[in-house]
């Protein structure tokens, strides 16, 4: 079953990264906000990377396409593998062939994303001009095509509208439709629906799954609700304080979730609380930062089931088990703790 | 019925945005005609999507933006009437706890000084008893006594909530108006910061006014419920029938636009999905304003303002379907969501050989 980790057996996967380091620069030197992180995405498949800000989750995603240097971010070490293709150490005109082409981009802002100065249809003509090499005519008719795909009404009409005419959700549709413009192989989507009103959201993610199964592209998918996590996604890595935490198919995950910040996280969420009846039980604390990581495990400060001699010592590595990975020293032990709080959270489903 | 703490009554609140090419001033009708009522101690909350006017209520109700027209009672003070004077001393009985708190305190600031400078302007205190008052603010809130002398950039965005309500809270109002006050935090904080303001508000009987965009939010902080969209406010009641029998079509969208963290009940969910966008509040739509995207529009909801019919279990809706059509008189429209759902059902079986 997939779980979302690139190890020794997934070969051949649509896209690999392997044990990545990414660090930024600070005022105390180096500081490594990706820690080893290993992520697979298959054909045909979605990925969600599920987590809170500082994370690690959106930074990933960059350095593997090579988008940190720019910011001054370095990847220490690492590989990243897209259809078999090492893309670590790439130059940035050879990166710039796939990107846009082969692995398509959305963001979280798409206004910021846009050029308020052109019309939407110049702007997607323009990438399939750039990657297609075809006439500005058939890059133009390629445009509105790719607009009606996405549901805009009379896109042939509003491929001449400006940025500032569409709607949020409109913005981001028109994002979409340069994102799958020449037809990629990967989806990279990074907190496409945060920004907006969850009835729009439910549209947006309507529209990406219905893409999916239609051009069976693969989509890696960046979040941090959990809702959502549960509404797209095949298979789930959960990151916290730079590193993986656990990984596993999205029923799983859901059902009998393995690690104590990924079961926190689900009775934080209002409506669990809603459901069981009672307050949502907080998760303590403030998230970790990647100044000042905790020794051992980086979530043991915020853990109820911590035990410092166990937890607080030394690193937790991520070890595999029957439905994917975890990182915690008391996973085993936690289990059938962590499966009932589950079982009581869901309900049985009537078919 | 006990005097509210807050009434509100038939609130406009327009901006005027140029004027057409023969001199009409041109308006933009932000809220349009909305009434509201808060019990001392109550939280009531206001929910519909980003232009549906909730948060500029808020705002009109502190007067931080001019109402048109309409009253807004504090009390027994009319809002709405007071010279610049007077509005000053209601600041210390209404405050506000914004959305964002890395913008709505200031850097320059350290925490001690951000609490201090409402009790300096409101109340008579010697400077000892401001300090003993801030200590007790910040242990209300879950804050170290020691980080008063701190700068708010040094704290994480759940911890600079916290002091946003800490200064909201310190003098004691009778109401705050919490406008998205954990939209922008991370999931984890999120109730941190809701069970805080529910233990806060047990003892302090505030009132409280929560503007959210999400249902679940609001159906768990406030026993009550309105929902508004373009303007209006389209539904009210208790939160738990709002929430579990919506009334209006609108409000049952909401409901079934958040995503449940349970994939399995996810893809089984019925599903009311939107389409369009939010029309322009230059322009609304005729008659009923929800009817560009509403799934069940008749030909009468063009033409007419929905009447506003009570709902069984409580609360009001405003739409056509429970005297025209269907004629739900009081049901929810969950009922004709079913009722879709088993006849796309039938169709399918019939088609399969």
């Amino acid at each position: 079953m997939d779980h979302g980790i690139a190890s020794a057996g997934s070969g051949g996967k649509l896209l690999e990264i392997r044990d990545l380091v990414v660090q930024y620069p600070s005022t105390n030197g180096w500081l490594t906000v990706v820690d080893h992180v290993s992520i697979s995405v298959g054909r045909n498949d979605i990925v969600c990377i599920v987590g809170e800000s500082g994370s690690g989750k959106s930074v990933t995603v960059q350095a593997a396409l090579g988008l940190v240097q720019p910011k001054g971010g370095r990847v220490r070490s690492g590989s990243v593998k897209f259809d078999g293709q090492e893309l670590v150490g790439m130059s940035n005109r050879q990166l710039n062939r796939i990107r846009g082409d082969a692995v398509g981009f959305i963001f979280q802002e798409p206004m910021s994303s846009l050029n308020p100065a052109y019309t939407v249809g110049d702007q997607i003509a323009e990438v399939v001009r750039r990657h297609r090499g075809v006439s500005r005519q058939d890059a133009w008719k390629r445009a509105v095509a790719v607009m009606d795909r996405v549901h805009i009404a009379s896109a042939a009409s509003r491929a001449n509208d400006y940025p500032h005419q569409f709607s949020g959700g409109m913005r981001q549709r028109v994002m979409i439709a340069m994102a799958i413009a020449c037809d990629p192989r990967l989806l990279i989507a990074d907190e496409p629906t945060t920004a907006l009103d969850v009835t729009i959201q439910a549209r947006i993610l309507e529209v990406l799954e219905e893409l999916q199964a239609e051009s069976g592209m693969s989509v890696l998918f960046i979040t941090h609700d959990l809702g959502v996590v549960a509404e797209i996604a095949r298979s789930v890595v959960v990151m916290y304080g730079a590193q993986v935490v656990e990984a596993a198919p999205v029923d799983e995950l859901f059902r009998n979730p393995r690690h104590p910040y990924t079961s926190g996280l689900l009775e934080a969420m209002p409506q669990v609380a809603l459901d069981r009846g009672h307050a949502p039980v907080a998760i303590p604390g403030v998230v970790a930062q990647a100044h000042a990581w905790p020794k051992g495990c980086r979530f043991h400060p915020r853990c109820g089931y911590c035990q410092p001699e166990i937890c607080a010592v030394a690193p937790v590595p991520l070890v595999p088990d029957d439905h994917g990975y975890v990182r915690c020293s008391r996973a085993s032990e936690l289990r059938s703790v962590l499966g009932k709080a589950a079982t009581e959270r869901t309900i049985p489903v009537m078919t | 019925m006990s005097a509210p703490c807050l009434q509100v009554d038939d609130l406009h609140v327009k901006y005027p945005i140029g004027a057409s090419a023969f001199g009409k001033p041109k308006w933009l009708h932000a809220v349009n005609g909305v009434s509201l009522r808060i019990d001392p101690g109550e939280t009531l909350g206001l929910v519909g999507e980003s232009g549906s006017g909730k948060s500029t209520t808020g705002l009109a109700i502190l007067r931080l933006v001019k109402p048109f027209s309409g009253s807004v009672r504090l009390g027994d003070t009319d809002v709405t009437r007071q010279s610049n004077a007077g509005l000053r001393g209601l600041r210390r009985r209404m405050q506000i706890v914004f959305q964002d708190p890395y913008s709505s305190l200031n850097p320059s600031m350290t925490v001690e000084q951000l609490l201090d400078e409402p009790l300096q302007i409101h109340a008579q205190m010697s400077k000892a008893d401001r300090r003993a008052a801030i200590g007790g603010i910040l242990e209300a809130v879950g804050l170290h006594a020691g980080y008063a002398a701190r700068y708010p950039h040094e704290f994480s965005g759940g911890q600079r909530q916290r002091i946003a309500i800490a200064r909201a809270m310190i003098l004691y109002p009778e109401l705050v108006i919490l406008d998205e006050p954990v939209s922008a935090l991370d999931v984890s904080t999120q109730s941190q910061i809701l069970n805080l303001l529910k233990a806060i508000q047990d003892k302090s009987g505030t009132a409280f006014l929560l503007v959210a965009h999400d249902l679940a939010v609001v159906r768990l902080m406030s026993p009550r419920v309105a929902v508004m969209y373009l303007g209006e406010i389209v539904e009210e009641g208790p939160s738990s029938r709002v929430y579990d029998t919506p009334g209006h079509p609108y409000t049952a969208a909401l409901i079934s636009a958040i995503p449940f963290p349970d994939p399995v009940r996810q893809r089984s969910a019925e599903r009311l999905i939107l389409r369009g966008d939010l029309p322009s509040l230059m322009n609304p739509p005729s008659g009923c304003r929800f009817r560009t995207r509403c799934p069940f529009a008749m030909d009468v909801c063009a033409t007419e303002a929905p009447p506003r019919v009570p709902i069984d279990g409580g609360g009001v809706a405003a739409c056509h379907l429970h005297a025209h059509g269907p004629r739900l008189a009081g049901r929810s429209v969950q009922t004709l969501l079913a009722a879709r759902t088993a006849e796309a059902r039938s169709v399918a079986m019939a088609r399969t050989p």
